[in-house]
């Protein structure tokens, strides 16, 4: 049995639509993805797995449980990284995590008992009793997932685990989910970084504009949505379209950014050969793998990151 | 080393029942962080208040006969058990204004908290008793120099404490505006000019209600300060007023108290069903 079934899930605000209708599964110890821009829902989507947002329609299943008429009993089974940061700043760093514990109804002890192995786990051991404030981003959010440990959750909820954090603390705090993932957690993640997608999740819904516009494993995304190798070719801002237009016929499809002409083939050696035959001479050329990137801009038509 | 593993499963049920609780200590071990404040503020705000009234202003009114004869009693006996009550408020109203903000707005932390087994009345309820203990200790703190001063002329005097925290609770309806607020523009200066500050100097604290003329009475009718004042004053010094009229004070009181703290669950249920 699926850990979490959504069917035609549906999230107004008035008449804004914040999710659409959208139909996934997920089952025990996976490790999902909601991978799309800001504003595709991807957040609200988590508050109603989170059973803290009442659905406007459709049906919604976490752990077996309506969150309609079991919120409670859910919650006590999920861990919750929100978007940002709400940590209590006037505790300190242990006493977050003590005063959290006591929400799921644990006693004083186990609670003490877990906030030191959870301050290790985060590697936050030598910064119990700190000032929140005085952490850093990355700490910070290190400090959050350990909180959302407090109570040994089924499912944990990732909501940007790691925006805004500098490439170091980024793989510190990989290194840490992928440890949870191999003890069997449930992870469910959003991001808009496909890089951090590839890395962390073992299936992906594409969300945009509050709809799933492809599911499937990042590898099977990729081979499905994209060509194998990707050609990014610079002309220069003011020449990349009339470039583009001699380009006609590389590749299997062409790509114009305002940047770059991005031109997908099998090989893109031969393809930039072939640029190069044509007389063409590009600023700068680079052969890479096709990325998640590349099938959103499939899919819709527009960059993750805008 | 080895240590024994402190098996535990988590329990929505016990959460059901003590949630409130927890909420408490939450915000009790966060005290922490304006302990000494707070000391300073428990301690020193009484002392200063009953040197000023109940020595300084008290040398003066006792001079004057008219006073004596319209309460009965010493300056300082009439001022104290309002002075009491003054307080409790106080701290009322500042936790109803910012510790509600601080949860909704600055640090998140009902946010938070609702991510876990508790529900929105719970944490309401959890800031509602919160309030409370605050409001005992205040109260406590006071009555027992009032007392010291010779403020208090009856052993029932004390019940000005429980008063007090009835009085705070009644300040509720300002938690519910707080709940409302979406956005920090210093609203809370208006509420502490146009509402807290005339409630308090309309009162009856320093002088009788009754020394006001009538048009501006009314003030102190719906004040639950002066309510609260009064009802405490039949305690200390009392009876000075039909039986009724404390009945009265004692619901007007609870009234404000459950309307204001349903408003509150109200609109942070809401809030925070995002």
């Amino acid at each position: 049995m699926p850990v979490i079934a959504a069917s035609e899930l549906t999230k107004k605000y008035g008449e804004t639509v914040a999710v659409g209708g959208i139909t996934f599964e997920v089952p025990a110890g996976e490790s999902f993805g909601l991978l799309g821009p800001n504003g595709a829902g991807k957040s609200t989507t988590m508050r109603m797995i989170g059973a803290v947002s009442t659905r406007t329609s459709g049906d919604l299943s976490i752990l077996g449980m309506d969150p309609d008429s079991h919120g409670p009993e859910i919650r006590a089974q999920l861990g919750v990284v929100p978007q940002q940061d709400n940590l209590d700043n006037e505790l300190l760093v242990r006493e977050n995590l003590l005063v959290y514990g006591r929400y799921f109804g644990l006693p004083r002890a186990a609670v003490a008992q877990r906030a030191d192995e959870l301050l290790e786990f985060a590697q936050l051991a030598d910064r119990a009793k700190a000032k929140v404030d005085e952490l850093s981003g990355g700490m910070k959010r290190r400090l959050t997932i350990a909180r959302a440990l407090i109570n040994e959750p089924r499912i944990l909820l990732l909501d940007e685990p790691t925006t805004g954090l500098d490439p170091q603390a980024r793989h510190i705090l990989w290194d840490r989910l992928f440890r949870l993932k191999e003890r069997g957690t449930t992870l469910v993640l959003t991001t808009h970084y496909m890089d951090e997608a590839e890395q962390l999740c073992d299936r992906l819904i594409v969300v945009d504009k509050g709809r799933i516009m492809a599911e499937g494993s990042p590898a099977a995304l990729i081979r499905e949505h994209s060509s194998r190798e990707v050609l990014e070719l610079r002309f220069g801002s003011d020449r990349n379209a009339s470039a583009a237009e001699q380009l006609a016929g590389v590749g299997d499809r062409l790509e114009v950014l305002p940047d770059r002409v991005l031109v997908y083939a099998n090989d893109g050696e031969s393809a930039l050969a072939e640029v190069t035959w044509r007389g063409m001479q590009p600023i700068t050329s680079l052969v890479r793998r096709s990325s998640l990137e590349d099938v959103f801009l499939r899919l819709t038509g527009r960059s993750l990151i805008e | 080393m080895t240590t024994t593993r402190v098996d535990a499963q988590v329990s929505p049920a016990r959460v059901r029942r003590f949630g409130a609780i927890y909420v408490v200590e939450h915000k009790l071990r966060a005290v922490r962080a304006f302990f000494w404040t707070m000391l300073a503020t428990l301690f020193g705000t009484p002392l200063l208040y009953l040197f000023a009234f109940g020595v300084g202003l008290a040398a003066l009114v006792s001079r004057n006969d008219a006073f004596a004869q319209l309460t009965g009693v010493g300056y300082l006996q009439f001022v104290a058990p309002a002075l009491v009550v003054n307080a409790a408020v106080l701290v009322s109203v500042e936790e109803f204004m910012f510790g509600i903000l601080q949860g909704f707005m600055w640090n998140k932390s009902f946010f938070a908290m609702s991510a876990t087994p508790l529900t929105a009345r719970q944490i309401v309820d959890g800031m509602m008793l919160y309030v409370g203990v605050r409001a005992v200790v205040t109260a406590g703190i006071y009555f027992a120099a009032v007392a010291a001063f010779g403020g208090a002329l009856s052993p029932w005097a004390v019940l000005v404490v429980p008063i007090a925290v009835l009085v705070a609770w009644a300040f509720s309806p300002i938690a519910a505006y707080s709940s409302s607020l979406r956005e920090d523009r210093s609203q809370f200066n208006m509420v502490m000019r146009v509402i807290v500050m005339p409630l308090t100097l309309f009162s009856g604290t320093v002088f009788p209600l009754t020394q006001l003329p009538v048009f501006l009475q009314w003030i102190g009718w719906i004040s639950p300060i002066w309510h609260g004042s009064e009802l405490a004053r039949q305690f200390s010094y009392g009876p000075t007023e039909p039986l009724w009229l404390s009945v009265a004070h004692i619901l007007y009181l609870l009234v404000l108290t459950v309307l204001g703290w349903r408003l509150t669950v109200v609109i942070a249920t809401r809030r925070l069903d995002v």
